[in-house]
Parts: C-alpha cells; sequence; structure tokens
C-alpha cells in the first residue's frame, strides 16, 4: 500500500463475479477479480464500490467482503439473467471514474466479453490487461499494461475508463473471516433484468480432454517414412566455434543476441 | 531420394547388357565394384561402391544400387522442392476473414491453425468462399500462399504501428461493412487476438464463441469457466479460436491477391500509446523469460556472472549444481527439479548439459553454449557454441554490450 497513491475524490467500481477453483471446482472469489479489488483499495478506499449483479446470498462473495470492505453491493437478479443490461444501467446512474473487472471470469461462459461490453455500453475507452495504475493527473490515468513474457508497456487514458485486470497485478490481500461477515451485503433487485436466451440453448459438460496433435508424415515412399520416423529431432549440431581469441567468439554471441532481438 | 530425376543413359545400359560390346569392358570398369579376378574368383573393389554426395562425402545408397550404377546418373540439381498445387478460388461467393496476430511480423503457429480452420468452414459449407486476411502494418511474412491465404488485405500506415485498437477495430469494421464475411476467424491469444476479437464482438454486436476448439459449421465447441467445462453451441458468426483448433494448410497454395478498402478509416484515439516500459529482468518469472543467461559448475567470478546478466539484460537461472553450491537461489534453477523455461534465447555458461537440465531448456528456440568442453551434451544442443573459458568470453560480453548502449545513447542524442 502506497498512500501517496491514493486519492480521496476518485471514484472507482469493481466488478465481482463468483470464481471457481480449478481443481475443486468450490466457489471462491476469482483472482482477477480478487486483484481488482486489492487495485481499488490500493488506489481509492474511500470512493471503492464493490459491485456484483447475480444471487447476494452466495458465499463466495463474502471473501471480498473480507477483503477490508464495508459494503458489497448486489444487483438481485436470476440465475440466468444476462449481468451486463443491470450493470450498464447501474454504472450509467453512478458515472464512476474507473470501472475495474477481471481479464475473464471463472465461472460460466467466462468470454472477457464484460469489459468491452460495458465500454461500448457507457461509451468509455477500455483498456485491456492492466498491472498497475501508476498515477491519476489531469483527468488522464497512466497505466500499466502487462504483455507476454511479463513484459509492460506505458498507456495513458483519459477518465473515465473500464479496464480488465491481469493477473500480473498486485497479489490481493487475505480475506479475513471476521470482516467478512460484518460487512454488508446490500442487495436489491436490478433495474433490467434480460434474460440470456442465447445460452439456454447451449449444453455445459465438463471439460473434455483434447486430444494431443499428432505429427503425421505425409511422406510417398517407405524410405522417406522410414527417414522420418528414424531421424534424430533437431539438434543437429551448431556453429561451434573454437580455438580463436575470447572477443571473436564473444562477438559472434552478441551478434547472434542483438538479430533475435533480445537486446534492448 | 524419391523425388531427384534419374537420368538415363540408355546407350550406356545397353552397352552394360551387352558382355560383346567392344566398350563392355571399359564401361564396367570404371564404375564396378565387383569383378572376376584372373582365377575366376569375384572381387570387391570397395572404391568402387557408391558415389560421392554433395558435401564431398561419399555415399553408399543400398536402395537402388544392385549393381553398378552404369546408366543412371542423378542431376545436379538434387532435392528440389515439390510445387504444391494451386488453390484458386475465382469469384468467391463469400470471404471468411481472419485476423491473425502476426506476432514478429510473421504468422504464428496459431494464425495457421486459424486460417486451417477457416478453410475447413468454407469446405464443410457450400459455395466457393475464400479465406481473406487482414494483416496491419508491416509485415515480414513470405510464405501467406502455402500457409492458406486466398486474399490478403494488408492495412498499412504509420497509425497502425504499435498499440492501436481502437483504430484497428474501426478498420476491422469498415472490412464488415465492404466484404459482409460469412465468418470471422481470430485467435484467442493474450498477443492481440483476443482483444482485437472481443472489441470487434463489441463493436458488430456479435456475440462470440470463445476459446472454441472443435467448430464445424453448425457446432462449435468452446472452453468455458476458465477451461473447466465444454460447452457446445451453434457456431456464431465471430470466434475465437483456441490453439491447435484445426490442422493447418499443408497441402495447397493458395493466390494471396491483394485486396483493399475502398474508404480509409480514421479515429480519435483515446488510448495513447507509450511505448514499451524497461523491466527488471530479475522481476521476469523465470518459467516466462525471453532471454536467460544461466550460470553452471562453469562459472568462477560470480560477481562477474551477475555483471553480463545486468549488462545484456538477461534474466538469471542456474544449473542445479550452482544453486547446490549456494551461488545462486532455489528459484533460479532451470532443469526437471527446477522450473521448465520458456526463453527464446537461452545461454548456458558452464554447464555440462545433463539430461534433466536439458528437460528443462526442451522449449527454447536458440541456445548457445559457452563451455571448455566440446564434447559436452550442451555444445550438441546449441546452435552456436563458444569453446572457451566462461569468465574470458563473459568479460567481453561485458564489454560489447556497454559499447553498444554507449552508441545507442550516443546516436539518440
Ligand atoms: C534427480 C535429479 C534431478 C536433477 N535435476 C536437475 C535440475 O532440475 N536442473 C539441473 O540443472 N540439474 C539437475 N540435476 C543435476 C544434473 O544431473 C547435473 O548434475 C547438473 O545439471 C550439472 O550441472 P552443471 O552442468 O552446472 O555442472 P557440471 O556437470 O560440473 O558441468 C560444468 C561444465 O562447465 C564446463 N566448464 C568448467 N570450467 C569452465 C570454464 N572455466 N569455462 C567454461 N566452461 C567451463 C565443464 O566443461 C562442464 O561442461 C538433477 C540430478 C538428479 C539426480
Amino acid at each position: 500500500m502506497q498512500p501517496d497513491k491514493q486519492n480521496a475524490n476518485l471514484r472507482i467500481a469493481a466488478l465481482v463475479s463468483v470464481g471457481k477453483h480449478p481443481g475443486s471446482g468450490r466457489a471462491r472469489r476469482a483472482e482477477q477479480d480478487a486483484r481488482a479489488v486489492e487495485m481499488g483499495l490500493a488506489m481509492a478506499p474511500q470512493g471503492l464500490e464493490v459491485l456484483h449483479a447475480g444471487d447476494p446470498h452466495a458465499e463466495a462473495l463474502r471473501a471480498y467482503a473480507g477483503m477490508g470492505l464495508k459494503k458489497l453491493r448486489i444487483l438481485q437478479q436470476g440465475e440466468n439473467a444476462d449481468a451486463v443490461p443491470a450493470l450498464s444501467q447501474y454504472l450509467s446512474e453512478t458515472k464512476p471514474d474507473i470501472v475495474l473487472t477481471g481479464v475473464r471470469a471463472e465461472s460460466g461462459e467466462s468470454s472477457g466479453m464484460m469489459a468491452y461490453l460495458l465500454g461500448e455500453k457507457l461509451g468509455m475507452p477500455v483498456v485491456t490487461r492492466i498491472a498497475e495504475i501508476v498515477s491519476i493527473d489531469n483527468g488522464q490515468a497512466n497505466l500499466l499494461q502487462a504483455l507476454p513474457r511479463g513484459q509492460r508497456r506505458a498507456l495513458r487514458v483519459p477518465l473515465p475508463f473500464v479496464a480488465s485486470v491481469d493477473m500480473a497485478a498486485a497479489t490481493p490481500r487475505q480475506s479475513a473471516f471476521g470482516p467478512a461477515s460484518r460487512a454488508e451485503m446490500e442487495a436489491k433487485a436490478a433495474d433490467v433484468e434480460v434474460l440470456d436466451e442465447v445460452q439456454a440453448s447451449w449444453s455445459e459438460a465438463p471439460a473434455r480432454k483434447r486430444p494431443k496433435r499428432l505429427k503425421v508424415v505425409k511422406a510417398k515412399t517407405a524410405a522417406d517414412r522410414f527417414k522420418a520416423a528414424t531421424a534424430k529431432s533437431s539438434g543437429d549440431g551448431g556453429k561451434v566455434l573454437r580455438d580463436k581469441p575470447a572477443s571473436e567468439m564473444a562477438q559472434a554471441v552478441f551478434d547472434l543476441l542483438l538479430e533475435e532481438g533480445v537486446i534492448r | 531420394m524419391s523425388d531427384e530425376i534419374i537420368r538415363r543413359d540408355p546407350r550406356a545400359e545397353w552397352i552394360a547388357r551387352n558382355r560383346l560390346h567392344p566398350l563392355h569392358d571399359a564401361m564396367q570398369q570404371a564404375g564396378a565394384a565387383e569383378t572376376r579376378g584372373p582365377s575366376g574368383l569375384i572381387r570387391r573393389n570397395p572404391h568402387a561402391v557408391g558415389f560421392i554426395g554433395p558435401n564431398g562425402i561419399k555415399r553408399i545408397d543400398r536402395m537402388n544400387g544392385n549393381g553398378p550404377a552404369v546408366g543412371g546418373r542423378r542431376s545436379a540439381g538434387a532435392a528440389k522442392e515439390v510445387e504444391l498445387p494451386l488453390h484458386k478460388v475465382e469469384n468467391p461467393d463469400y470471404y471468411v476473414v481472419v485476423v491473425p496476430d502476426m506476432v514478429g511480423g510473421r504468422l504464428s503457429g496459431h494464425d495457421r491453425d486459424v486460417i486451417g480452420q477457416a478453410h475447413k468452414l468454407i469446405r464443410e459449407g457450400e459455395g466457393a468462399g475464400a479465406v481473406l486476411a487482414v494483416v496491419f502494418g508491416e509485415h515480414r511474412e513470405e510464405a501467406f500462399d502455402k500457409a492458406g491465404v486466398d486474399r490478403l488485405l494488408n492495412i498499412t500506415g504509420e497509425a497502425y504501428e504499435g498499440y492501436t485498437p481502437e483504430l484497428r477495430v474501426a478498420a476491422l469494421e469498415q472490412v464488415e461493412k465492404e466484404y459482409a464475411p460469412k465468418y470471422w476467424l481470430l485467435p484467442d491469444s493474450v498477443a492481440a487476438g483476443f482483444e482485437i476479437g472481443c472489441r470487434l464482438a463489441a463493436r458488430i454486436g456479435e456475440r462470440p464463441a470463445t476459446q472454441a476448439w472443435q467448430v464445424s459449421s453448425d457446432e462449435a465447441i468452446c472452453r468455458g469457466a476458465g477451461g473447466t467445462t465444454d460447452i457446445t453451441r451453434k457456431t456464431p458468426r465471430l470466434m475465437l479460436l483456441a490453439e491447435e483448433c484445426a490442422e493447418p494448410i499443408d497441402e495447397t497454395r493458395h493466390e494471396v491477391l491483394p485486396l483493399e478498402l475502398e474508404t480509409s478509416v480514421s479515429v480519435q484515439a483515446v488510448i495513447q500509446d507509450c511505448g514499451q516500459v524497461a523491466v527488471d529482468p530479475n522481476a521476469i518469472p523465470l518459467g516466462e523469460a525471453e532471454f536467460i543467461l544461466s550460470a553452471g559448475n562453469g562459472v568462477t567470478d560470480w560477481n562477474q556472472f551477475h555483471q553480463a546478466a545486468e549488462a545484456l539484460g538477461a534474466t538469471e537461472g542456474a544449473s542445479r549444481v550452482a544453486v547446490d553450491d549456494g551461488n545462486m537461489p532455489r528459484f533460479r534453477q532451470v532443469g526437471a527439479t527446477g522450473t521448465w523455461v520458456t526463453a527464446r534465447v537461452y545461454v548456458a555458461v558452464g554447464i555440462s548439459g545433463a539430461v534433466q537440465h536439458l528437460q528443462g531448456i526442451g522449449q527454447c528456440d536458440k541456445v548457445i553454449a559457452i563451455n571448455t568442453d566440446v564434447g559436452c551434451d550442451m555444445v550438441k544442443r546449441a546452435a552456436l557454441s563458444c569453446i572457451a573459458d566462461s569468465g574470458e568470453v563473459m568479460a567481453e560480453l561485458i564489454r560489447l554490450a556497454n559499447a553498444y548502449r554507449q552508441e545507442v545513447v550516443e546516436n539518440a542524442a
């Protein structure tokens, strides 16, 4: 926690969902959503509103409250209702500066569309996979976006915006049982409830194991097939430099590194 | 090899068959492995067996060589690449649009799978469809034809360089208007496909199938709930496909006819790209790092090793011996009992290449070995090996890296 980062006037809405443990399948706080809450708590502990659309009695929601929240706002709606209309309706009334979501939910369709649909509905820019909100000045936010291989990209976006929080963001604080059970679950029926009809026509089953792709050898003759079956896998020996001054060898290594583009 | 053209010399063959021919003896003598000696015994001439291969090494071809190859002379231009049949779509009834990631300006394996899926959908449906690939910015791909691209829409311009999702989606929206594709297919990848696909779906109001891994023209199976369930649904128009969703194209060539957008797009982008940030390479988890400098028992000067890693901007790794000796922390260990790394470039300094270590670097692209022993397994694995003392080479590498940095700074100033 860096107090200098906190901004008293900033209003953040963190959208949370009920997660699912990949191994046991038990309901839990979703990892990315918890990171969004953590980011919100670090930026604006006063102005943070944690929002969920769905069942207010879900036990997993208490795990978010246990991170030190006084209350959770819940837009109550049925199990098969679409969360986007309810949330966008609510958010267009409260007009937060920043809306934080996870990249992909751990349960349900987990399409990752939530942030984009909200952005489109609310007319806010959407930033994907942020790792950190560095600072906010003059109505603009400086963000760090997580790229593959641990790289980061700096972005600048005007408020208000929607952002999805990557796993690279700061790990969420632990959830404490006492505060979790004391927190207030402020539920009210969602203003709009749209049934997700498309989803009703889907069938869902536990994930099947995907077949591994086989290396099919398309050889015309037996000799080619034999060669393909017995050929050593790669590693046919590379270039070997020896009996040369160290500087020359190092130059060769360095040239290769430059060529591969790993020297920045 | 089967695809080599064997040029026959009928006259020589005929002479070889006709033992009474005046030239028969001379001809046979030239390439004969077996001759009848003066006493009537068969004499083998081992020097006459086989032929000299292209790299100057003698080859014995035991498949064709049942007899002296008198007539058959191998053509000089051996190992010619086979020309794949060209798949043509003259007037496509519809388009299937693919937006490849083009990581590093080239088609990735995932992109090829997605193009393969596009062709699968075309084969299953009626009418002649064409695969249209939309590529942003400059690319370095040369084999679009072999990957299965029928039409290529390359949208270039300075505005498309860097991170410009808003502009790209606006361009794709224009593609939607002009070409009204039957399907939109994108790779569901961290690189770009997922983001662009979701943005496009939200913009054009399509509900995408995400992480789709088995798609036919009427049904798509997608991974849901963080990969723990399979959702079977009707195939939508826009799909984000998982890796290995279909076999890539490998038996045909395609036309790659260039297309263009009629109207150019421009948007007021609100997301501003401030460029990549320098990250501390040692803060990157070892399993994700792109460039690793790894030390083994052959490293003696550990300060120098850390300096080298810093100068090169590499993430540090170590072999088990280096860790057991207390020179490196445990979480730096690469290998079977350590981390399985995925680095693109892996520099092994003084590592012998025990199997347990080689397992851990199985996925690395380019391995560079610095070792005093030519015979060690790491040198066999490496693309480039330096047979020298690790200390000397690292000292030179530090010097080179610093000189390079200096030069960059001077050029920038
Ligand atoms: C169950 C089990 C699990 C294991 N798991 C792992 C694992 O996960 N990861 C792992 O790394 N190991 C693992 N090992 C250990 C592994 O078998 C090897 O012992 C170890 O990898 C060897 O480390 P090394 O290459 O650094 O050392 P060595 O084998 O001692 O090799 C040192 C190399 O440095 C070279 N050298 C020496 N001096 C210099 C110099 N001045 N300049 C340049 N080169 C020099 C030598 O030629 C030699 O090739 C495991 C072993 C077991 C039994």
